[in-house]
């Protein structure tokens, strides 16, 4: 084994945008977990969003509409679920594992003429003198967008449930949905709002996957990372924060075992590809183990006005 | 009086197959505490949702202070000066007192200016509150404070509050009172729902008593009797439960220093549990919700094993027994919760008397269930106990609470219990069935059996209970014959008001 040819520097610089399709949809699950609703189909909405991303960008030549495609055709899927489950009160593990199905057949469906093209991808951020760092540099400020994005968009979702008026009432929603309908909140409403967006988030991932990550469209290309995106959620105890840790952590493994395997670490290949799932769920779960885990009182649960 | 604050005019509500309100008129003057009185289902909380804006009427209309108001959602009633104190389901656990607080107004401050104002309002009204802790870990009482000073923070015209005292000891009543007296001299109207008559009668100026959606009177309860409003209230007159006149026999059910840790974060654990139940005797346990009632009576059903050397039934060791065994020997018990504990709600009636009584009642041959003597079983405790259902067939979920109550408890007593644990046997029952409850209850042990009942409601316990002891945070108090006590003593053995509790040794 030859661990010398694995450079830390670039191994952390390939962490980031490992762990960004991960967590732009944990993020968008925690949003939607914290309104009391639990959307299993985040695989089905990433995988979506992977492949409606990619056909536009091939189709405009630009990654950014493709981008913002991905987002709406997800955000578009996941509505379908929140008209199931919030309006006419369909079971919210079947109808998601539903939505998981479909954004699959619908993926390799619009996929089928896109297969071994090449997109165009994001150009990396020119930062400036901050790109010029000596190992930082290169390690953390030569990224494109998206890293950075998904960044702000975990900053972005703790400030907005701690701080803001609409981020309580979406935690209220999701704690308690009769006493917040007792209060005049629109409990649907939210929560139809939130699936949206997790939604959005999803598609994000999917696309990020498609366009930069790999970058081109191959089918089930997205092999459960919306699952894992689910699992960081619930072993982060619905924090942002800890979602970062999850999705860097399982970012990291990923990309160390790809490396050891390179390398030829004298390590059966199945449990080195096993390992970024192992590592990442034995640590939250030790992260989670202590204190209260957190769970929206309420999620799950169907909510009908009248009863 | 004056102009009166808020009246109403032939308000009418129906839902599909029932008038929850029927042309219901009534007025509520300025600074005056108004009673709503009423069993389940005659329409109060129906009424008070189109107040607060949360339900429509369909016909009638309401006033607010000579001016037309229609509230078509809880934001315009609390514009409009409305605020109110639920029963149930208005505060959320995991958020903060403060978070709690700002949900329920306008346009709240910003956190720390809102905590300062809890602060101020809460000491100003003697409601102790810190605005940073988290709702779950609060008591009743303190939760209940909680959403008064969510009221009192906007300055309300009109206070409703619904069945405020269920959760609170003697001593926290009366705080409670005092603050509603000072509000009324403020010239707050409070709009007060409730089902405990001498409550009503100590505090109200004028009640209004429904009965089946209608308006049977306004009256003022200070020159009414406890007996007529709720013969107003039934529509007829009951049975008291007759006092009973036998002597207790031998020790049927003992504890001996029962502890268990508490089973979630939530939950009270049981500290040393002393009790001894005799033949013929009921004995009553009261205590404020949360101080181990579930947790007792867990431990006492079997679905929580206890340490060996526990718990004793006629003088064997039944600490590591579970249900089934208690149950063959003749301990039996009903939880609290009847939907979801009690009963399963969608199965059917006679399912549900299956999933107790089929050993007892011999309803289980070779492992196949006797479904007509499971029928005859349950149609037994239906005519037996006036459980007002379509038919034995129909799903437990469907019942009124007090028609289901009648039935789990009336299951147990017909299996010929020789012990009998049963939790809150009344509660949101009406005054009719709740008297025939607890005189079914008082014949069981005056056929031998024993009964303990825990109840947090106190005029319950003294009037069935021969002994009477107090759960306080996982403690039982010692039991005393009711004879010698008085309300004052009761209070303190509960733990008096919650800020006053003296700090003991932890175990």
């Amino acid at each position: 084994m030859d661990l010398s040819s694995i450079s830390p520097v670039l191994l952390l610089a390939s962490v980031m945008v490992s762990a960004t399709p991960i967590l732009l949809a944990a993020i968008g699950e925690l949003v939607v977990e914290k309104s009391g609703v639990l959307n299993l189909g985040v695989e089905g909405m990433m995988i979506t969003g992977a492949v409606v991303g990619f056909a536009v960008a091939v189709n405009t030549g630009s990654p950014v509409p493709g981008f913002l495609a991905a987002a709406l055709a997800s955000a578009i899927l996941s509505l379908s679920f929140g008209l199931l489950t919030q309006v006419f009160l369909s079971n919210q593990v079947a109808t998601g594992l539903g939505l998981t199905l479909v954004g699959l057949g619908l993926s390799s469906l619009i996929g089928k003429p896109y297969e071994g093209m090449k997109s165009p991808t994001l150009p990396r951020l020119d930062l400036g003198p901050l790109s010029d760092l000596p190992v930082l540099g290169r390690m953390v400020f030569s990224h494109d967008i998206m890293v950075y994005l998904s960044l702000a968009l975990v900053a972005a979702v703790w400030a907005f449930l701690k701080y803001t008026r609409a981020g309580l009432i979406l935690r209220a929603v999701g704690e308690s949905h009769d006493a917040a309908h007792a209060l005049g909140y629109k409990v649907v409403r939210v929560r139809l709002m939130a699936i949206a967006f997790g939604g959005a988030c999803a598609g994000l991932g999917g696309a990020y996957l498609s366009l930069v990550r790999v970058p081109q469209w191959t089918e089930g290309m997205t092999a459960g990372a919306g699952w894992i995106a689910l699992a960081i959620v619930v072993f982060a105890s619905w924090r942002a924060g800890r979602v970062l840790i999850g999705a860097y952590l399982f970012g990291g493994v990923t990309v160390l075992q790809l490396n050891l395997q390179a390398a030829g670490a004298a390590v059966p290949v199945a449990l080195l590809s096993a390992s970024p799932y192992l590592i990442t769920i034995l640590v939250l779960v030790i992260i989670s183990a202590r204190g209260a885990h957190g769970a929206p009182a309420s999620l799950g649960r169907p909510f009908h006005a009248s009863a | 009086m004056g102009q009166p604050l808020l009246s109403l005019r032939g308000l009418t509500k129906a839902y599909p197959g029932v008038v929850a309100n029927d042309d219901v008129s009534f007025e509520i003057g300025r600074g005056e505490i108004h009673a709503l009185l009423g069993e389940n289902g005659a329409g109060k909380s129906t009424l008070v949702k189109m107040i607060y804006g949360l339900v429509k009427p369909d016909a009638g209309q309401m006033e607010m202070a000579g001016s037309a108001f229609a509230p078509s959602e809880p934001a315009e009633a609390r514009r409009a000066g409305v605020a109110m104190v639920f029963q149930h389901f208005s505060l959320f656990d995991a958020l903060s007192v403060a978070e709690n607080v700002a949900l329920g107004m306008e346009t709240p401050a910003k956190t720390r200016d809102l905590a300062r104002q809890i602060r101020e309002v809460s000491e100003a009204y003697g409601l102790p509150l810190d605005p940073y802790r988290t709702v779950g870990t609060l008591s009743a009482g303190e939760r209940q404070r909680v959403e008064i000073i969510r009221c009192l923070l906007q300055d309300p015209r009109l206070l409703i509050m619904d069945e405020p005292t269920s959760v609170l000891t003697p001593q926290e009543v009366e705080i409670l009172f005092e603050t509603l007296r000072k509000l009324r001299s403020e010239g707050t109207s409070i709009l007060y729902i409730s089902h405990k008559l001498e409550e009503i009668r100590a505090l109200c100026d004028t009640a209004t008593i429904l009965r089946l959606g209608q308006k049977v009177a306004t009256c003022t309860p200070a020159e009414t009797t406890a007996r007529e409003l709720a013969e107003m209230m039934v529509g007829s007159s009951f049975a008291t439960p007759a006092a009973k006149t036998t002597t207790p026999g031998e020790v049927l059910l003992e504890t001996r220093q029962l502890s268990l840790p508490a089973p979630d974060a939530f939950a009270t654990p049981l500290r040393a549990v002393s009790l001894s139940l005799r033949a013929g005797e009921v004995l009553g346990i009261g205590g404020v919700a949360g101080n181990g009632q579930d947790e007792l009576l867990a431990a006492l059903s079997g679905e929580r094993l206890a340490p060996r050397g526990t718990i004793f039934f006629k003088g064997g060791d039944v600490s590591r027994m579970g249900p089934v065994v208690r149950r063959d020997a003749g301990l039996l018990s009903g939880p609290e919760e009847r939907l979801g504990h009690a009963a399963a709600p969608n199965m059917s009636l006679v399912e549900n008397g299956v999933l107790t009584a089929a050993r007892r009642e011999g309803l289980v041959r070779n492992g196949f269930i006797d479904w007509s003597g499971a029928a005859r079983f349950s149609e037994r405790v239906i005519e037996r106990f006036d459980v007002r259902t379509p038919s034995a067939q129909t799903a437990a979920r469907a019942l009124s609470g007090g028609n289901l109550q009648k039935y789990v408890i009336g299951r147990e007593i017909l299996q010929n219990p020789e012990v009998l644990v049963v939790n809150q046997p009344t509660w949101g029952v009406d005054a009719a069935a709740a008297a025939a409850i607890r005189q079914a209850l008082l014949d069981l042990a005056a056929q031998g059996a024993g009964i303990l009942v825990i109840s947090q409601d106190l005029d319950e316990l003294l009037e069935i209970s021969d002994r009477f002891a107090a759960l306080n945070e996982g403690r039982l108090s010692e039991a005393r014959p009711v004879a010698e006590l008085t309300i004052e003593k009761i209070g303190l053995m509960m733990g008096g008001a919650h800020d006053m509790e003296v700090a003991d040794a932890q175990p």
